[in-house]
């Protein structure tokens, strides 16, 4: 296979290869144990410490406030679990029909064992209801979990003054911000959030490791339990090259953020202008103003998302669908659906998601090929005949 | 991302018979753009001999889909209409070198789209509209797909049923329904034989089924003569059981074990063997 058009990066991102190098030394010779008592796991500490030091910095955190995790998901999971456990009396919980799995599953999990969740809607842009939010609110709430960016629209959500009404009523807010870590700037110092995921992999780390902050002075539960790392706020031995790997990576990420914002727009905004140009009956999913620089979900209707992707896959382009049939489950993304994308669109939404690495004669390939792939695949559906008559996809 | 094979790959890449047959004898409408998938298959057939002369295919959907499609179409061209309605959707995929199960559902929506133009044919209303009573709300499946389905594919579990049919992939409301059209089904006829499927059980799902096995068929019976059972452990075929309550000491307990062994032999696998531990 030749190199591939890489535009499925909020699915995963290559691991930079700054991040490669700092990482090597400590998958070869420095394989010691940081807890350990002579020099050559010891020399480890200050090494996690300058890399935890980086990763607090890109969020504009204290290295205390950061505890590193096995991935998002288990920061997630943590988050909502330490509010439960050091609120035993409150047994409600808010979160939005449009969570990642890791928080939207793990919920639904809770519900099943008998805590009230209030999954609050979105509209179709892919908003939030701030109204539904305040009626959801009461003395019952132990945490509330928004994402402070979707993974699949790219949608922000207002993060700040949700966090602001929760502070004056003293409820414990968390959100994943596992997208939005590395491609927008955050800053923990004035943003009134309690606990924030981020995921190393979604910028240029490796896969397998994770982090949550967790602000000075909030009441905290740890989910694994077992050795004393991480000041005995999760068990495990420190994941010492991958921690490495995301400190590095933070520290790249906070280097190019002005160049790399208004790079990724560029080519994102190239792509979507283009495609809703030369496509008919496309549309584009969600809210185009609060947005991540680098996703675009572009519904195409009366085709089916895995048909273009696999069409797409023969030109070596690598995007990702909402379609239920390119993900195995019967129905299409949650997300999408909490939206209310009406279903001639539903099953043939395509996200492209961009990175640093990306480039302008990469988008032009796929402003290239993907009409007339639409247009072929048109041809084949039963769907949609008469809109095309007339026109013609170039 | 799927395994198809070539054959999928190359349908779906380059698919044979795409469009609308001129002035067609025969039309097959079947699926929906809601449930994610639609075939409209339109016919060309002599009315002398009875013979499917052109067949083109329309196609909403994914790879397999757009596969499938392509191949009935190229899989009834030439038979008669009698030749045609005894290919079954297991013929699609075979046709295709195989689906992948999660797919399967797109070789039972061809069948149903040649079934439907040849009813149209013959001037019989399509099952969607005979009344047919809808067990799956969310792709809209009736009962009397779902059956023969079951019955054609051999299929024992509601997983099967919904990766053949999608029925009890959505909400999840008509599973039970599902379980009781496959309890009808089989307790009727004896299991059918599926040496490929049995192993290709995984340990856990195979605990699992048996778990189930024993709290669905076995458990209700035991108590209700104030008895009990407790499964203990799973070792490649053997089964081992604890009996509880008044099946302790009691003189038909090895009645009971065979019993029980022959309803795990039936409905898990055929090679298992149950021992009762006794404490």
């Amino acid at each position: 296979m030749t190199t591939p058009i890489y535009l499925d990066n909020n699915a995963t991102t290559s691991v930079a290869a700054e991040v490669l190098e700092a990482m090597l030394p400590y998958l070869k010779e420095l394989y010691g144990n940081a807890s350990s008592m002579h020099t050559f796991g010891g020399q480890l500490g200050p090494r996690l410490r300058a890399a935890r030091e980086k990763v607090a910095a890109l969020i504009g955190a204290e290295p205390d406030e950061i505890i590193f995790t096995s991935c998002g998901s288990e920061s997630d999971n943590t988050a909502v679990m330490s509010a439960l456990e050091v609120n035993p009396h409150k047994r409600h919980i808010i979160t939005t029909r449009v969570e990642h799995p890791a928080v939207y599953n793990f919920c639904k999990h809770l519900a099943r064992k008998g805590y009230r969740v209030t999954f609050l809607p979105v509209d179709n842009m892919g908003r939030l209801s701030l109204d539904a939010f305040y009626k959801a609110l009461d003395d019952e709430t132990a945490i509330v979990s928004i994402m402070y960016a979707n993974n699949e629209t790219g949608v922000i959500f207002p993060i700040e003054e949700i966090g602001t009404v929760l502070k004056e009523r003293g409820i414990l807010f968390h959100t994943d911000a596992v997208q939005a870590v590395g491609k927008i700037p955050l800053d923990m110092k004035t943003l009134p959030v309690d606990m924030l995921s981020l995921s190393g992999h979604k910028l240029h780390a490796p896969k397998g490791i994770g982090a949550l902050y967790i602000r000075k002075g909030t009441r905290f539960y740890p989910y694994i339990i077992g050795g004393h790392q991480e000041h005995s706020r999760r068990a495990g031995t420190e994941n010492v090259a991958s921690i490495i790997g995301l400190g590095e990576a933070c520290k790249v990420s906070m280097q190019q953020f002005g160049t790399e914002h208004a790079h990724l727009s560029m080519l994102r905004d190239k792509l979507e202008n283009s495609l809703l140009a030369n496509c008919p009956d496309a549309r584009v999913n969600g809210d185009r103003v609060d947005r991540l620089p680098n996703t675009t979900n572009i519904s195409f209707e009366y085709v089916e998302g895995e048909a273009i992707l696999l069409r797409l896959d023969e030109y070596g382009i690598c995007a990702s669908s909402g379609s239920a049939c390119a993900s195995g489950a019967l129905e299409p993304s949650h997300v999408l659906r909490a939206m209310g994308v009406p279903f001639t669109a539903l099953h043939g939404s395509i996200r492209f998601s961009l990175s640093r690495y990306n480039n302008e004669a990469e988008i032009d390939k796929v402003i290239e090929v993907l009409p007339p792939i639409i247009k072929d695949l048109r041809m084949l559906s039963p769907y949609g005949r008469e809109n095309l008559a007339g026109q013609v996809c170039k | 991302m799927w395994e198809y094979t070539k054959q999928v790959r190359d349908l779906f890449l380059h698919p044979k018979n795409v469009g609308e047959v001129e002035h067609p004898d025969a039309v097959g409408e079947v699926g929906s753009i809601i449930c994610g998938d639609a075939l409209k298959l339109t016919l060309k057939i002599d009315k002398e001999t009875g013979r499917i002369l052109d067949a083109k295919f329309q196609t909403f959907g994914c790879a397999s889909a757009i596969a499938s499609s392509s191949a009935l179409t190229e899989l009834v061209k030439g038979k008669t209409l009698d030749e045609a309605l005894n290919i079954t959707n297991k013929d699609i995929a075979d046709f295709l070198g195989g689906l992948p199960e999660e797919k399967m559902h797109c070789s039972v929506m061809g069948q149903e789209a040649l079934d439907a133009a040849i009813a149209n044919y013959r001037g019989k209303a399509p099952v969607r509209e005979s009344g047919e009573r809808v067990v799956c709300k969310c792709f809209e499946v009736t009962e009397e797909k779902i059956r023969k389905v079951i019955t054609e594919n051999r299929l024992t579990t509601v997983e099967e049923v919904t990766n053949y049919t999608k029925a009890g992939g959505g909400c999840g409301t008509c599973i039970p329904e599902i379980e009781a059209i496959l309890k009808s089904i089989w307790a009727l006829k004896p299991l059918p034989e599926k040496p490929k499927k049995s192993g290709r059980l995984t340990n856990l799902q195979k605990i699992a089924l048996i778990q189930d096995v024993i709290e669905r068929e076995i458990r209700p019976r035991l108590q209700a003569d104030n008895g009990d059972i407790e499964l203990i452990d799973v070792e490649g075929p053997q089964v081992i059981v604890a009996l509880r309550a008044m099946c302790v000491g009691c003189p038909m307990g090895g009645v009971t074990i065979k019993g029980i062994e022959e309803k795990l032999r039936e409905l898990v696998s055929s090679d298992i063997v149950v021992e009762a531990r006794t404490e």
